[in-house]
């Protein structure tokens, strides 16, 4: 199998860790990467650009898909803010011709025009539609038996659900259970699962965000949870980074490990904690290996 | 078809463990809404339970409480939509709003953020003659807005009002952005000015749930983006939300990609030393697990194309 992927900017910026643990996965799943930054592709503008300028943001997407197009390949994300902003862009372009034509004046230039057969998905959905749930429990050498794991997805991977087209693929709605569930994990429920991490008003309103960090983290404490999993680069930041600060906000003593979903399937799939980038967290991720039976 | 409503329940007078689920059995029409279901168990299984509404066809905003854990209306959710495949569904009161008794919550404070807006017409000057005319082409923007019921359903699942009640939050946002886009009324930049302090438009998290959860197609948080876009261009640039978006425009438009090291620094100003060591802790603690390190003084290849594109936009759009 071969994909375009667009690995954005924080998987190789704020969480270093997320874009070695993602081609070590897929390497092992066997997919052909064409990496789509080598080829100039830019931020997606992750909703923050739109505020300004959504225009300039749906150009610059158009883009990124016309440069998947005219290489032949599917996009595969790794960020659910990466995949919201494209799956949104996207449906502005493919349904409304005359506004697609307008952006590709935009993209003349460059000889590119994006025809509108641009898939992004996410490596998570990818894992569901491309390889298939049972394919995958094959890559399982490491049942994560008896851990204990909170899905969180991330806005951006769930709303606005027409976008993401959820009607056409009802199973992406729950996928982060499955694929936890076929790594053999106990998947710890929560209602907070689909809920903001609180990352987009981190430098505007930080005891709101930092507040929304305890909310999440404590709730899947007291359910018992080892780890957290996530999708989403930027809920990592937020989880994992500003735990500390929730901590003391909240006053409660949380040490949630947040874990990127390549490095679950990492762990699954064998990979050692190092070549996962599990100590580049700020909440240690000790207590998972150790309960998965890998040497931290 | 056969379905299992669990209902969560709260007795007020109750002396203690008045919150407790409970679950009804019915059987019901294929075509039978939500509310159907707890009608006929008001009418005929349990008298006690308490459920507000009036219209039943999605008008009156009297219905929303959360269905499977998300806002809805009742009347106009179809019980064959959102039962699962054991025939199972949970109704629960509305968030954020506090509870009176079974489905009905207290809407007080969705009332209150309403009227924190000035919810009504000021316009300058002396009165018309006859009525106010107003441009179709300006009316038919709003019109999406008016659509709203007041229903309550995007007040009671936004991320931000469930742990801090001062946001004034998608309904009335939505609602200032009718009135801010009003031809008819003059009082657009002190409004913006408003909005623009804490606990407005630049505290929204951009979760979507009100554009997901709103029955009407309102779609409060586009609103407020489109709000925050009136507020930059009436020059009101300097909150730490507005300096944000710039500096990850310049960022993405410059290099194609963020910054994220220079990101703060755009963002809180290089002299608001306050703003900058609340990021240390995080920065140094980053820092020392070696997730700083960052690729991004370069830029993507063939940058100038990035650049020539920006350009273009901002000479023609
Ligand atoms: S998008 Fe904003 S207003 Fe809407 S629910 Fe989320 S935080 Fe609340
Ligand atoms: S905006 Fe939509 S969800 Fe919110 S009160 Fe109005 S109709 Fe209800
Ligand atoms: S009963 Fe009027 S909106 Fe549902």
């Amino acid at each position: 199998m071969k994909y375009a992927l667009f690995a954005g900017c924080v998987s190789r910026g704020g969480c270093p860790e997320l874009y070695p643990a993602t081609l070590k996965v897929c390497q092992k799943l066997g997919f052909f990467l064409d990496e789509l930054h080598e080829r100039g592709a830019t931020c997606t503008g992750a909703g923050v650009l739109q505020e300004k300028n959504q225009f300039l943001g749906d150009v610059f997407n158009a883009r990124t898909f016309a440069i998947a197009e005219s290489i032949g390949l599917k996009i595969m994300t790794i960020c659910s803010t990466c995949q919201g902003v494209m799956s949104q862009a996207n449906k502005r372009l493919k349904e409304n011709p005359e506004y697609l034509a307008k952006v590709n004046g935009y993209l003349a230039d460059e000889g590119l025009e994006y025809k509108g057969t641009a898939q992004p998905r996410h490596l998570l959905w990818i894992l569901i539609e491309d390889v298939g749930i049972e394919k995958l429990k094959t890559y399982v050498t490491q049942p994560l038996t008896n851990l204990r794991v909170a899905p969180f997805y991330g806005c951006y991977i769930i709303r606005p659900s027409d976008a993401l087209e959820f009607k056409l693929h009802p199973e992406r709605e729950d996928s982060l259970e499955r694929v936890m569930e076929a790594l053999g994990a106990d998947v710890v429920d929560f209602p907070g699962k689909t809920r903001c991490c609180g990352f987009p008003i981190l430098t505007i309103n930080e005891k709101n965000s930092v507040s929304m960090v305890a909310k999440h983290t404590s709730e899947v404490k007291d359910l018992g949870a080892d780890a957290m999993v996530t999708p989403c680069p930027l809920c990592h930041l937020n989880l994992d980074g500003y735990q500390p600060k929730a901590m003391q906000q909240s006053q409660q003593n949380i040490n949630m490990p947040i874990l990127h979903l390549p490095q679950l399937l990492g762990l699954a799939m064998g990979f050692d904690a190092k070549e996962l980038g599990l100590s580049r967290h700020i909440i240690s991720a000790k207590k998972v290996l150790s309960k998965v039976g890998i040497p931290a | 078809m056969q379905v299992n409503i669990s209902i969560k329940r709260h007795n007020p007078s109750a002396p203690d463990n008045n919150t407790y689920w409970e679950d009804f059995d019915l059987s019901m029409h294929d075509t039978a809404s939500v509310l159907d279901a707890l009608i006929k168990i008001r009418e005929d299984v349990d008298g006690s339970l308490s459920v507000r509404c009036s219209c039943r066809s999605a008008i009156c905003g009297s219905c929303a409480m959360r269905v499977n854990g998300h806002a809805k209306l009742a009347c106009n959710t179809k019980l064959s939509d959102v039962i699962d495949a054991d025939g199972r569904v949970t109704v629960e009161p509305a968030g954020v709003m506090p509870v009176i008794k079974d489905l009905v919550v207290d809407q007080t404070l969705f009332w209150d953020k309403v009227k924190q807006i000035s919810p009504w017409l000021q316009p300058d000057g002396p009165e018309p003659e006859g009525e106010y005319i107003a441009p179709n082409s300006a009316m038919m923007d709003l019109a999406g807005v008016m659509n709203c019921i007041m229903c309550g359903a995007c007040v009671s699942d936004c991320t931000v009002l469930e742990i801090d009640k001062d946001f004034i939050g998608p309904a009335a946002l939505a609602k200032a952005y009718r009135f801010v886009n009003d031809p008819r009324d003059d009082q657009t930049k002190s409004r913006l000015i408003e909005l623009n302090e804490k606990t407005g438009i630049w505290d929204c998290t951009r979760c979507f749930e009100c554009v997901e959860v709103c029955p009407k197609g309102v779609a409060p948080m586009e609103r407020i983006m489109s709000l925050r876009e009136s507020a930059m261009e009436q020059g009101l640039d300097q909150t730490v939300g507005a300096r944000h978006a710039d500096a990850f425009t310049d960022s993405v438009a410059h290099s194609g990609w963020l910054n994220e090291l220079l990101l703060p620094l755009k963002t809180f100003g290089m002299f608001n030393l306050g703003a900058m060591m609340g990021l240390a802790p995080i920065g140094l603690r980053a820092l020392l697990r070696g997730k700083m390190p960052s690729i991004f003084h370069r830029s993507v290849p063939n940058v100038h194309r990035i650049r020539r594109i920006v350009k273009k936009i901002e000479e023609n759009e």
